[in-house]
């Protein structure tokens, strides 16, 4: 018999809703929720049905033998996993207080989950992914709106006009947010894009500026002083909303598009007429304030740029524009439950919330753990749980991480494939694949709120565990049971959904239950309480950051030109790939192998390079990757690009082991490199030295 | 004459390759077998933006299919609607179509030692359902559409 389940994509974190059809115990079909997608998924999506039969994933529990990274690794049962990592937690905890504990993940819906458990064991210190990802963003949001960058939704496909600074989101899949995008270009609209190499986003471009890398900043700066100067802001906006404005027209009046145009070598004249039609359209335009924005020194400052010209088109609450989430309250209807447990009153870690005050102090900063466990600073860190994160790949110079790393007595991984953190860790707890389990339901907030849910499609093929599972019997082993009391998924859903009077079956018919039949939107002149900043308004001058002794408006300061030979080394995405967790995917992997550096033309030939030949890529100790290099020339002259993810170095990963280069490797010594306002980490702003690579034979002699 | 053919709207199209994986997924195709291909041409700037045409190729599901009649053991036929099917039965996978075919669309099933190709997912079109490529495209790029006689 066919059975029907609606659940979520795993195969990246955007979790598209989806359809699967099995038929004894095997996925026959899969598809994006007809209801919300119709149909619609990415080639990732597809390849789920690979990774279910992937034999190169852990099967079962897995102890180290070995030294670290060896490889050496004893199959273990569940009990004998699940005992020898709390025995380890309750000898550390003795030790050296449960604060010596870090939890990370990457982030999303069920990290509530997460937190509880390393909360409830006593230590402050958890984390997500997000100083590699979005945190300059989210700062960036927080220190303008007082809300941080999800409390923006963006109502493109109502909108007239896109402008994406290197969010690059024909590559970076959402497949709702692109179907949008691609209905409001049908309707005539536009999009602008902004990178240092066309890519498939800057392709359905109608305006594309390509600039010198790091020089975003200048860009947005300019839009702001022809906007200023044209008077084309929402002034009953800003004067019902907005403080200092007076403040940001005096700082902003150097900052011209000639200025601009000559610093980040584009025209004059197409900022000029960019502006023309950001004239035309406003206030449907939408300035994207990025989404990864840990890159540059000044990322953070783009991204206040972009939020303040979102301002100053007054689109905030309008259709078309940027749309404030509403949640189970907005809908008049009771929230669900969800796993919970006070944060310790002892300082974090990382220092975020004491040290560093103008944080948010939620997950705080991932990579501000390093120093703890290096010094013993401000108390030692001595045991880290990995939850479907990997340090190694997210993380630059993983050498350096490793000797930090090495300070700690217990190391976890829970995933579903081998992560190269995983393969470093005294112990690997293998998730059930996403296909294989259920997860708790979480509300997905926007105007149109709903609650969602992953189910079971498929029985586990190998001796995994979902996470829920793996996090009570962790927190039982504890003594931590009152913080997950339920022993089946059964059990959490109806304890999660009773305050709702829904039951896990009103799920059955579309994968979601709808909040709302309308979309909700607040009056627009009454935005008072919705905006969360110390003023309560949207503040130019952040106080905030004044408190820290961080300016608001900082000047803008010109990246350096790479030194003679070398390249700024500027990594991204692509649409068959997340990160490296597919690289191993049989069916992705056919499509993309490895990845290829991207140089442009006239440099290859001055260093005799040419298509499809090998390079070798240096990073500053001398530490060296050969990769293929694609040849074009559409990258800007200054850097170098290549898609992230690959060079793993995971045996048991046959595909992936060694195929292609991974650009965190070369970031060497860049794991103190990031930025004190924003708090993102500064991963573009490595060079490496690329040469010709005596791989490329001219003779090869047999026998 | 034909009575359906697949459409790629070019503008829609963002070169992500999902079609290719829903075909494979779908058709349960082993690693080297595939059966529709996205490709663009180089690109070239138009009014200051890097621009290029996608094109998606399956099978041409030809009027007079050349791997047809090359075929030895008559594996490969034509129905009434057009579309070119192969008898898995009858294949006895030495690959003579993959040579006759002017665009090598027949493809090896490794694991079958069978040929396949695209059937335009003649099962599902059968009961009244889209090609697999043409349902989950990422952006609804793809159009299965009913040719009519004027
Ligand atoms: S974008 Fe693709 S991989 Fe990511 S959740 Fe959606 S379908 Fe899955
Ligand atoms: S799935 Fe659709 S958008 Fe993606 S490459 Fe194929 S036709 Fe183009
Ligand atoms: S396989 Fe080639 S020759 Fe045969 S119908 Fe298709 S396109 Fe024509
Ligand atoms: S029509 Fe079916 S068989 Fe042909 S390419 Fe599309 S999915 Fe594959």
């Amino acid at each position: 018999m066919k059975k029907n389940v609606y659940s979520m994509c795993g195969m990246c974190t955007v979790r598209c809703p989806i359809r699967v059809e099995v038929e004894d115990n095997e996925v026959v079909w899969l598809e994006g929720n007809p209801y919300l997608l119709g149909g619609a998924l990415c080639a990732k999506g597809s390849a789920g049905t690979a990774l279910v039969k992937d034999d190169e994933r852990p099967q079962q529990p897995l102890i180290r033998e070995g030294g670290r990274g060896a490889g050496r690794w004893r199959k273990a049962s569940w009990s004998e996993a699940f005992d020898y990592v709390t025995e380890k937690l309750k000898k550390i905890k003795q030790e050296y207080g449960p604060e010596s504990l870090v939890v990370s993940s990457r982030g999303g819906p069920w990290q509530g989950m997460y937190k509880t458990f390393c909360h409830a064991f006593g230590s402050p210190n958890y984390t997500n992914h997000d100083s590699t990802c979005g945190r300059n963003t989210h700062h960036a949001s927080l220190s303008v709106n007082g809300v941080g960058r999800k409390g923006f939704v963006y109502d493109i496909k109502n909108s007239k006009h896109l402008v994406l600074f290197g969010r690059n989101m024909f590559a970076s899949l959402r497949i709702a947010e692109n179907l949008q995008t691609m209905d409001m270009l049908q309707k005539g609209g536009r999009l602008t894009y902004v990178d240092v190499r066309q890519t498939m986003t800057g392709l359905k471009a109608t305006r594309f500026f390509q600039v010198r890398p790091g020089t975003d900043y200048a860009l947005t700066l300019s839009f702001i002083h022809e906007i200023v100067k044209r008077q084309l802001y929402d002034n009953v906006f800003i004067e019902k909303y907005v403080t200092d404005f007076e403040q940001l027209c005096t700082f902003i009046e150097e900052y011209t598009p000639a200025w601009a145009a000559k610093e980040c070598g584009v025209k004059e004249k197409s900022i000029l007429a960019f502006i023309d039609e950001v004239a035309e359209d406003m206030p449907q335009v939408i300035f994207h304030p990025g989404w990864m924005l840990s890159r540059y020194k000044d990322s953070f400052y783009a991204s206040r740029a972009l939020h303040i010209l979102n301002v100053l088109m007054g689109n905030i609450e309008i259709k078309g524009g940027l749309i404030m989430p509403k949640g189970p309250g907005d809908c008049g209807k009771p929230g669900i439950r969800n796993f919970d447990c006070p944060k310790p009153d002892i300082k974090r870690a990382d220092g975020v919330g004491w040290k560093y005050k103008h944080f948010d102090k939620g997950p705080g900063l991932q990579h501000l753990f390093f120093d703890a466990m290096r010094t013993g600073k401000p108390y030692p860190v001595k045991a880290w749980i990995a939850m479907r994160h990997d340090p190694f790949t997210a993380m630059p110079d993983p050498q350096a991480q490793k000797l930090a790393f090495d300070n700690c007595d217990l190391l976890v991984s829970i995933d579903t494939h081998y992560s190269e953190f995983g393969w470093y860790c005294d112990v690997i707890l293998p998730e059930s694949m996403y296909l294989e389990r259920d997860n708790p339901v979480c509300v997905q907030k926007g105007p149109k709120p709903r609650l969602a849910v992953r189910r079971k499609a498929v029985e586990p093929v190998y001796d995994t565990r979902p996470g829920w599972e793996i996090f009570k019997e962790l927190a039982d082993r504890l003594d931590l049971q009152d913080y997950f009391p339920h022993s089946t998924i059964e059990d959490i859903w109806a304890w999660q959904l009773e305050p709702t009077g829904l039951t896990i079956d009103d799920f059955q018919e579309k994968g979601f239950v709808e909040l709302t039949d309308e979309v909700i939107m607040y009056d627009r002149d009454s935005l008072d309480g919705k905006i969360k900043t110390p003023s309560g308004k949207i503040e130019i001058i952040s106080s905030k950051l004044t408190d820290a002794g961080l300016e608001s408006l900082k000047p803008y300061i010109s990246p350096p030109k790479p030194p003679k030979g070398q390249f700024r080394l500027v990594f991204g995405r692509s649409a068959v790939h997340t990160h490296g967790h597919t690289i191993n995917n049989i069916l992705l992997y056919e499509l993309m192998p490895e990845n290829t550096l991207w140089i442009n033309t006239r440099v290859a030939s001055k260093l005799n390079v040419k298509e499809g030949e090998i390079v070798d890529v240096i990073a500053a100790d001398g530490f060296k990757q050969r990769i293929k290099a694609h040849v074009t020339d559409f990258i800007h002259p200054e850097c170098v690009f290549t898609v992230h993810g690959f060079g793993r170095q995971v045996p048991l990963q046959s595909r992936a082991y060694h195929a292609g280069m991974s650009d965190q490797k070369l970031m060497v010594g860049m794991l103190d490199n990031w930025d004190r306002a924003g708090g993102g980490m500064n991963l573009c702003e490595s060079f490496v030295t690329v040469r010709r690579s005596a791989r490329n034979p001219k003779r090869r002699v047999e026998l | 004459m034909n009575k359906y053919m697949i459409y790629l709207n070019t503008k829609r199209c963002i070169g992500c390759h999902g079609c290719e994986i829903h075909c494979k997924a779908n058709k349960k195709l082993p690693f080297g077998a595939i059966l529709c291909e996205i490709d663009h041409e180089p690109l070239v700037s138009i009014k200051g933006v890097p621009k290029t045409e996608f094109s998606f190729r399956s099978c041409y599901q030809c009027d007079d299919p050349y791997c047809a009649s090359i075929c030895p053991t008559q594996a490969i036929s034509k129905r009434e609607d057009g579309i070119v099917l192969v008898d898995e039965e009858k294949c006895i996978g030495c690959m003579a179509c993959a040579g006759a075919c002017p665009w090598g669309v027949p493809q090896l099933n490794q694991e079958k030692n069978k040929m396949v190709k695209c059937d335009f997912c003649v099962d599902r079109v059968d009961i009244g359902l889209k090609p697999v490529c043409v349902t989950k495209c990422t952006t609804q790029a793809l159009r299965f559409v009913t040719l009519t006689r004027f």
